[in-house]
């Protein structure tokens, strides 16, 4: 190999060490003890009990640890399914039909895409707890369905993979507008629908602020939010601090894996995007 | 061929056709427009009513029930008077002006290098660096938190033995611990849109670039990288905005160090405001110059980008 090959591979392998290295302390600190946590080396595996410890995360303070994984399956399936066809009627109009106002709408979106989500998360709870909409379930469901990106995305997928001559064929034979949605054009935009749901099922899993703001019953919380009250509490209950890192290393099983999944279909879909970005 | 045209352009006023699609086009954006006006514009809206008004104390000694009175700019006024509340726009500025070169560097140097290496081993490397992209904020900050705190960390506990104490959490430090949790999370993201981009560029251009003998570093930096602009610009975007948010990380670590105050950041600041003082108005004002500043710059950018772009064109 010549000099300039191995300098190439050795920078490639320590920013490999750099990325995994959290996720590889966290799998080993899951198997600890919380005295172990504290007094052993941190990299290396000392008497494993991750079962012990899992059973603990899930069934600490009336097994309140699976109400915060139900509520996030529940706010990130849902709400990401909803704003998916939602972005995908609104891009796909966008795309293929003239009207008034088709380009007042589409820049209000794109000014929707600019705005900071977290900036968003206040007003949205001054407007809730207004209408008495705070501390409820609709409170995170309503807004993780309003997708301008995934409306973005559609739009620019629709105007190149839908034909126009596949819409007029199917009017000529007597389809309606939205029969013809439903049956051809969905089934057109299957990929860029599967990477606005994707983007938006992990937005809503990985938000915090919106909840944070929103939510006060505990019962009501996603994970993220349930885990950092308990390292918020680990300070005078420090069995808290071997739940928070065991339940962090559950957290991330599934999210991870559907990235390892996912990854090349993701890659894929993203160019949509960035192409005319 | 002739109906498409038809209905590609306005059609005549009176037209008994126009009527159908527009009909339809409004019928598939209804739900989305809806639900964008009640989640997007009208707490917006709401905010900046709520932003102009401050609880008003009525009685000759100010003891009477309070009522709600317009306060005109008043609140704004006090926002921007807060030194701690300037003092956090400085700090994701800066934050900001070091953290995304330095991420997407990282981002641009790992998507170039990927290029060039076979498939299998590029597979893996890649699913490796985008992994922490399925690590939620706060987890990772949890997580990068006990890497931090002496006792816990093994970094601390290695770099110890060999007689260094860094402090990731002082004063100085604290900062740039939070940027580097934002990179990990982030950067793996970012290197997967500039790889999507590179794939799009035809492979004739490279070959091309061979017969003309121009060598891996050439080919990155003459061809590779000025394609992937688009790409580098979309990443740009979003990363000002992320800056601009940034809450969950800096919320996360403040329990461990005394470096991060409530008003650490813009949108911590508008956070304490509301819940921890209760003054909502007054949250309601920062919370509207949050999203003024945060659009401001990230349409300036694009502007920028595109007028640049519009020059390099011509």
């Amino acid at each position: 190999m010549k000099p300039s090959r191995i300098l190439l591979v050795a920078l490639l392998t320590v920013a490999a060490l750099y990325f995994l290295l959290p996720v590889y302390w966290l799998v080993v600190a899951s198997t600890k003890s919380s005295a172990d946590l504290f007094g052993t080396f941190g990299l290396w595996f000392s008497d494993p009990r991750w079962l012990d410890n899992t059973s603990k995360v899930f069934s600490y303070g009336d097994g309140i640890f699976w109400s915060w994984t139900f509520n996030s399956v529940l706010y990130a399936g849902v709400g990401g399914a909803l704003a998916t066809l939602l972005a995908g009627a609104a891009g796909y109009a966008l795309a293929v039909y003239r009207f008034r106002g088709r380009e007042a709408v589409f820049k209000v979106v794109l000014a929707g895409v600019l705005l900071p989500s977290t900036a968003l998360a206040l007003p949205l709870y001054l407007l809730f707890s207004k209408v008495g909409l705070a501390n409820t379930y609709w409170a995170v469901l309503i807004p993780s369905i309003v997708s301008p990106f995934g409306v973005y995305l559609c739009r620019i997928y629709a105007e190149a993979a839908v034909p126009a001559e596949m819409l007029e064929a199917a009017r000529v034979d007597g389809a309606g507008e939205w029969r013809i949605f439903g049956t051809l054009v969905l089934r057109t935009m299957t990929p860029a629908l599967v990477t606005v749901f994707l983007f938006q099922f992990v937005g809503i899993w990985n938000n915090y602020f919106l909840p944070l703001v929103m939510l006060s019953d505990e019962r009501k919380y996603p994970i993220t939010l349930g885990l950092t009250t308990w390292q918020a509490a680990a300070n005078r209950i420090p069995e808290l601090n071997q739940l928070t890192v065991g339940g962090a290393f559950l957290s991330i099983l599934p999210l991870a894996a559907a990235m390892l999944v996912l990854q090349r279909y993701w890659r894929s879909g993203l160019t949509q995007g960035s192409v005319k970005g | 061929m002739s109906t498409t045209i038809s209905r590609t352009k306005k059609s005549p006023p009176g037209s008994r056709r126009s009527a159908r699609p527009d009909r339809a086009a409004w019928g598939f954006l209804l739900p989305f427009v809806a639900l964008f006006l009640f989640t997007f514009v009208l707490p917006l809206g709401y905010a900046v009513y709520q932003s102009l008004l401050t609880p008003q104390r009525s009685g000759a000694l100010g003891l009477g029930p309070a009522t709600l009175g317009f306060a005109g700019l008043d609140n704004y006024a006090l926002a921007l008077q807060q030194s701690a509340f300037l003092e956090s726009f400085a700090r994701v500025l800066l934050f900001g002006l070091v953290q995304i070169p330095v991420m997407l560097l990282l981002a641009t140097a790992l998507a170039l290098a990927l290029d060039t290496l076979s498939h299998r081993w590029a597979g893996i490397l890649r699913a490796a660096y985008f992994l922490p992209y399925g690590v939620p904020g706060v987890i990772a900050s949890i997580l990068w938190g006990f890497l931090y705190v002496p006792g816990v960390s093994p970094i601390t506990d290695l770099l110890g033995r060999i007689g260094l104490a860094p402090d990731f959490l002082g004063y100085d430090t604290a900062l740039w611990s939070i940027a580097n949790i934002v990179i990990w999370e982030f950067a793996g993201y970012n290197m997967l849109v500039i790889v999507a981009q590179l794939k799009a560029i035809p492979q004739e251009l490279y070959e091309a670039a061979r017969i003309d003998g121009a060598g891996a570093w050439q080919t990155a930096m003459r061809i590779k990288l000025p394609l992937a602009r688009p790409a580098l610009v979309l990443t740009g975007v979003f990363s000002i905005i992320g800056t601009l948010q940034l809450f969950a990380e800096p919320l996360v670590i403040k329990p461990l160090t005394p470096a991060v105050t409530n008003s650490y950041t813009p949108n911590l600041s508008a956070y304490n405001e509301a819940f921890a003082n209760n003054n909502i108005y007054l949250a309601a004002a920062e919370s509207v110059i949050l999203a003024l500043v945060a659009s401001v710059l990230s349409f300036g950018f694009l502007s920028l980008v595109n007028r640049r772009e519009g020059r390099d064109a011509r």
